[in-house]
């Protein structure tokens, strides 16, 4: 399969919404570019597992090479690996959903179409890209549209948030620019990730870039410390926005650390590993107490997800296999299931006008359909069997179990811990919101329109999938993570 | 038919019903789901009962000794070589036992609601969760592997907590399902550490494997019992915290509060979840890993006989204060699966000494009747008087003949009078216990006078006492449907005890012979007379006893009226320590340092900008001085400094 | 009569051309301030040609650049009484302080 048309489809989108004339046309083209993208997926998954069936064991696939700039050996080479792969798949059924639950924004609805649309076009190529140049472009693609879809079709301190989130992203890719210019040098002036796999870069280089990359990265999935952009961002961006924020744009910083950090620079991963272990731990518990005091449903999920990729952290600084694989699946779950309950939230604030919990009570009459993908994406959440989070943590805890020493322990017992904290402050809001008395004024509330039961049944059949038999997932990712195994080496 | 497929059709058809009824139920069957559940759990029974059958008299046997036979396994999810979770079948006599308890109670349940639950506005939504339920709990008992009895363990919780909340709009129902699912959460995550622990030293998760690497001794034992933390092993450690889930998930003390809140779920599905089957999940959990148990020093064992000896106790005592009759049933509950657990404290592996784990299953198996009769009845009680209260109740027998009868036999076999299914599998406990732990048997006599005391304080203050009847006319019992599930299960009390259990059920596989001795059963057996008889002085006929007794021992009985105060000790420890010390502090943290230190890197940006750009003042002179110095300035640098 | 050397040219040169900055700094009025420009620009021409004239006598490049700097001057003279045309224009002063919105 040819991965530039995984750029070509939202391209083409993007340009054929600014050339709408209709509010009406705008949407369609939209939701046809991106059901083009869901089908894209599913075909460039299908043809990876093809091909990796008939034993083609090349670390990349469907790889592509031009050489666009070489006075400074810029490649634009692109292939993918099972973890693209599965990062692609999330970003497609993220889209499709984004795209539905935005149906009704009536103001400049070509530009904010335009946006999304830009902003996954950034997310494809990042996963595909396998040259740090034309990947920190992506990334930058990605970061600009946030930045306008937060300050223009927000809500709340719009202003302040859409500063925040750029303000601290723009930080981040700094150090990624700086980390990746420290490679070019380092290694004799090449963005190449394969062939800057294979060089052995000083142990003294590796421990300053690593950190440089790590941290940028880190800024992106909301490393402790530099979460704070998190709740802000997510309270005050649109529905769309914040599933793609969550959904998306959070997993670039996860697969940065992964592919790039981790991958290029393993005895930098080596040597900080256990810092990364301590800030992860840190977050997930952390995240996780703080959550429990939130009463916005949207600082409740913006807090959670700090706790969630908390988990993603912590399996790539266990440095095992199976941690690893289960941080890429945690990566895919958390995307789904964020996505998920940013846009129940979105349905349920566009129908009560409030996202305070303590202002909504027993929605379940009124709305069965939202109150129970509202209970679906609440149980996965909190880890329930046979839906996608469950499958992803306890990856990761049995990965990091395989260390064996104390701390790695200690820190394990202290990321399951968050699995009880999780389970009441997900119950407080379940009960609170969904149950209880119907109160009087919302007595007239409707249930969800097609568009909404749409996107809602795309992402929970996501959920399923990985939670119900998440053996393809497993089998998708594990070898690329031996590939990043190996290459770190023993502990 | 295949047996591998024949099994898995036991859970997967009430999971097919979860799907059909929860996916159309609410729009296409709103009166049909009843009958389509009951009908597809009435296959799953026959099908357990029929493989039952097969087990036990057919194939189960080989040279002398049940075998376990893993029919079906497909790996699930692969961690690393070897350790993986498996979806299998473990067929061995404590899981045929537990699929014939689980589809037979659950059958009875789903028949019992289609009158109790008639009329309900979410009926398809009901019989959706049982069908969840009972997927779940036989997919627990069937389970091959570690990982998938954890699975679905969190199954089965979530389906009660469904089924707690299923009135959601009465917020106690709300409270008590969230209560139900974050203690029994709290036990999981000592569950799950256990079964990290258990499969990292053991390098499996599969049961069978996992046993016999752990028990035989060899180098997986030796690295397992090797490393040790705080003087306990590996596997010390691995089987105490897997009790823990255990001890949550059968509501022993401390972790029992939410079994008398989730009460407020529908009292069919009290019957079925919190008597007969989800709770008893513990016990099962214990029975299972019994070979783990069994090798651990210091004894984990001790400690779940101990855990289950107090919790039988103190819930006996707060069972005899309680009004509201659900709740008196609920701590009996408690008080049996007490029983149960410490049955399997006292036992050791192999032979003889086993006795506590068969009698243990056998309690288990008489308690899921007798218990879900219980619960039936106290339903159908509810359903004629619209009251859970006591004082509400009285002289009914002449108005509920039938539910009259079956209680009675109910009563009679938890009290352990002879020849009910109790006084069985009650004296073999005791007998277990007196032979291995005295303390506890003296403790275990004392709580089987005191059960046999709250058992009938119930019946007598229901049935007979002062008439109290709401209706002006006579009503009808409920229908059909109500009575067939109490008259069979009435049938299962009084003649399960007949059952030679100990030739099917026991640690190695190997027959154990029941031993019936007369005098040991005397002394037991008097007491639960004695307790009777106090309850029928007491209670018969309304008069001043009860409470010139209560006001004589006033402290003591409002202490146990008020549970010895534990819900508020954990009140106090959620709200006071858990929101206020950490959670309160982990956002104020957020708020203010972590986020203040984001805000004042960005404000101290903004005030060193302020004051840098006021030498961007606009007068052209102040450039030109700027201009002059800086000339100035760089030819003293490249004239005097930079020669 | 006394030849007038070097020095007494960069003398006068300096003076000129400290008294154009002298000009240039205290003087509100625009077309005073542009008059020490012109100060200073004759400084520098008369630097020129003192140097041209007492060090490379036989070369003419100082007295191209001074041709070259009162031709831009003019130019110069031209486009800062434009600007100062417009300004009084807009403002009706053509005082410096009066002129200061082109700050931040």
């Amino acid at each position: 399969m040819n991965l530039l048309l995984l750029i070509l489809a939202p391209l083409v989108t993007a340009v054929a919404a600014l050339l709408a004339r209709s509010k009406w046309q705008v949407r369609w083209i939209s939701f046809a570019g991106s059901v083009v993208q869901l089908i894209l997926a599913f075909v460039l998954l299908f043809a990876f597992q093809n091909e990796r069936g008939t034993g083609n064991a090349t670390q990349m696939l469907f790889e592509q090479n031009y050489n666009i700039f070489p006075a400074w050996n810029i490649n634009f080479h692109l292939g993918v690996d099972g973890i693209s792969v599965a990062m692609i798949l999330l970003t497609s059924f993220v889209v499709v959903a984004g795209v539905l639950v935005s149906w009704n924004i009536e103001k400049m609805t070509k530009e904010f179409y335009f946006l999304l649309t830009l902003l996954a076009l950034g997310a494809y190529g990042f996963f595909i890209s396998l040259d740090l140049f034309v990947l920190f472009f992506f990334l930058e693609i990605a970061v600009i549209p946030k930045y306008l879809l937060i300050g223009i079709w927000g809500s709340g301190k719009k202003e302040y948030s859409a500063n925040k989130l750029a303000l601290m992203l723009m930080g981040g890719s700094a150090l990624v620019l700086v980390g990746i210019l420290g490679l070019y040098f380092s290694s004799g002036h090449s963005f190449d990730l394969l062939s800057l796999s294979k060089m052995n870069i000083a142990k003294g280089t590796q421990s300053i870039i690593f950190p440089l990359l790590f941290v940028g990265f880190g800024v992106f999935t909301a490393l402790f410390p530099f979460h704070t952009w998190v709740p802000d961002g997510h309270s005050s961006a649109p529905t769309a926005g914040s599933m793609f924020l969550a959904g998306i744009s959070m997993k670039l910083g996860g697969y940065g650390c992964l592919r790039v950090a981790t991958y290029l620079l393993p005895e930098g991963a080596k040597e900080y590993a256990n810092i990364i272990i301590i800030l992860a731990s840190i977050a997930i518990l952390y995240g996780a107490f703080a959550t429990m005091m939130q009463k916005d449903l949207k600082y409740i999920n913006a807090y959670s997800s700090i706790s969630h990729c908390g988990f993603v952290l912590l399996g790539i600084g266990m440095l095992t296999k199976t941690a690893i694989t289960g941080a890429v699946m945690q990566m895919v779950s958390h995307g789904l299931m964020t996505a998920l309950f940013f846009a129940v939230i979105g349905m349920i604030y566009d129908r009560t006008h409030t996202r305070q919990v303590s202002e909504m009570s027993g929605l379940m009459r009124m709305m069965p359909f939202i109150s129970t993908v509202f209970f679906i994406v609440g149980l996965c959440s909190l880890g329930l069997p046979g839906l996608s989070g469950f499958v992803a943590e306890m990856t990761i805890f049995m990965g990091s179990w395989e260390n064996a020493d104390m701390f790695h322990r200690i820190a394990t017992i202290i990321a399951c811990m968050s699995i009880v904290v999780t389970a009441v402050y997900i119950l407080r809001a379940i009960g609170q919101v969904a149950m209880g008395p119907a109160k009087e004024s919302f007595l007239q509330l409707t249930d969800a329109k097609w568009n909404e039961r749409m996107a809602a049944a795309i992402l929970v059949i996501g959920i399923l999938a990985i939670g119900i038999i998440p053996g393809w997932l497993n089998e998708l990712l594990k070898p690329a993570s031996e590939v990043i195994m190996n290459k770190i080496g023993a502990k | 038919m295949n047996l591998g497929l024949q099994i898995a059709l036991i859970p997967l058809l009430p999971l097919a019903g979860f799907v059909l009824l929860g996916l159309f139920g609410r729009k296409y069957l709103k009166k049909s789901s009843g009958i389509i559940g009951t009908i597809l759990l009435l296959a799953s029974t026959v099908l357990a009962l029929y493989t039952a059958y097969e087990y036990f008299f057919v194939y189960g046997k080989v040279a002398g000794a049940y075998q376990k036979f893993v029919p079906l396994s497909y790996t699930w999810l692969e961690f690393s070589k070897g350790v993986s979770i498996d979806m299998g079948i473990l067929l061995d006599p404590i899981s045929v036992m537990m699929l014939v308890v689980v589809t037979f109670v659950s059958l009875m349940v789903h028949i019992y609601s289609l009158g109790y639950m008639k009329g309900e506005e979410r009926f398809p939504t009901y019989y959706s969760f049982l069908g969840l339920f009972t997927f779940s709990m036989l997919g627990l008992v069937i389970s091959s592997n570690l990982f998938q009895i954890y699975i679905f363990w969190e199954l089965v919780g979530v389906s009660s907590f469904l089924l707690i909340g299923y009135y959601y709009n009465k917020p106690s129902a709300v409270a008590a399902c969230k209560k139900a699912f974050i203690v029994t959460r709290f036990a999981d995550l000592g569950f799950l550490i256990g079964i990290l622990i258990l499969s990292y030293s053991s390098g499996t998760l599969d049961f069978n494997t996992l046993i016999s690497t752990l028990t035989s001794s060899g180098t997986g034992q030796a690295k397992a019992v090797a490393s040790t933390f705080l003087g306990a092993s590996a596997v010390t450690w691995g089987a105490a915290l897997v009790f823990i889930g255990g001890a949550g998930k059968s509501a022993m003390f401390p972790l029992h509060i939410w079994l008398p809140d989730a009460m407020e779920g529908p009292t069919p599905v009290s019957a079925l979840i919190h008597a007969a089957t989800m709770v008893v999940a513990g016990v099962f959990l214990v029975a299972r890993l019994f070979p783990v148990f069994s090798i651990t020093t210091p004894g984990v064992l001790e400690i779940v006989g101990w855990v289950g000896a107090i919790s039988a106790i103190i819930a006996a005592i707060i069972a005899c204060t309680q009004t509201d009759i659900k709740r008196v049933l609920a701590y009996s509950t408690m008080s049996q699966i007490g029983f149960m657990m410490f049955a399997l404290g006292v036992s050791k592996y192999g032979g003889e000494a086993g006795l506590g784990y068969t009698a243990s299953m056998f309690h288990l198996f008489t308690h899921a009747m007798f218990k879900a009769l219980l619960f039936l009845g106290a339903g159908a009680v509810i359903h004629y008087i619209h009251s859970n209260e006591m004082k509400d109740m009285g002289g009914l027998r002449k108005y509920l003949p039938i539910t009259h009868i079956t209680f009675l036999i109910a009563c009679l076999a938890i009290a352990g009078v002879p020849p009910f299914a109790g006084f069985f599998s009650k004296e073999e406990i005791l007998l277990a216990a007196y032979h291995n732990n005295p303390a506890i048997y003296w403790i275990a006599l004392f709580t089987s006078g005191l059960t046999a005391f709250y058992m009938f304080r119930l019946y007598f203050s229901i049935f007979w006492n002062k008439e109290h009847h709401p209706h002006g006319e006579k009503q009808s019992e409920g229908g059909f449907s109500m009575m067939i599930p109490l008259i069979l299960l009435a049938i299962g009390a009084a003649a399960a005890g007949f059952i030679p259990f100990g030739k099917y059920v026991s640690t190695d596989g190997t027959v154990l012979e029941s031993h019936f001795d007369l005098q040991f059963s005397a002394l037991p057996v008097a007491v639960g007379l004695a307790g009777i008889f106090i309850a029928m002085w007491l209670y018969r006929k309304e008069s001043e006893r009860p409470g010139k007794l209560t006001a004589s021992i006033y402290s003591i009985y409002k202490t146990a009226y008020n549970k010895f105060y534990i819900d508020e000790i954990y009140t106090f420890i959620t709200k006071k320590i858990i929101f206020n010390l950490i959670g309160k502090p982990a956002a104020w943290f957020d708020k203010n340092v972590v986020d203040g230190l984001v805000n004042l890197t960005g404000k101290a940006t903004a005030e060193v900008s302020e004051d840098i750009k006021k030498v961007q003042s606009g007068k052209v002179q102040q450039y030109a001085i700027y201009f002059l110095v800086g000339v100035i300035g760089l030819a003293v640098l490249f004239i005097y400094i930079w020669k | 009569m006394m030849q007038p050397g070097l020095y007494h040219l960069l003398f006068i040169s300096a003076a000129l051309f400290f008294i154009g900055i002298y000009g240039f700094f205290t003087r509100r009025n625009l077309i005073t301030m542009l008059m020490s420009i012109e100060l200073i620009l004759n400084s520098v021409n008369l630097n020129f040609i003192a140097f041209n004239k007492y060090l490379w006598p036989h070369k003419m490049d100082g007295l191209f650049f001074t041709v070259f700097i009162i031709a831009i001057a003019a130019a110069e003279a031209a486009v800062a009484i434009a600007i100062i045309i417009n300004l009084y224009r807009s403002h009706n002063s053509i005082d410096v302080e009066n002129a200061e919105e082109l700050k931040y």
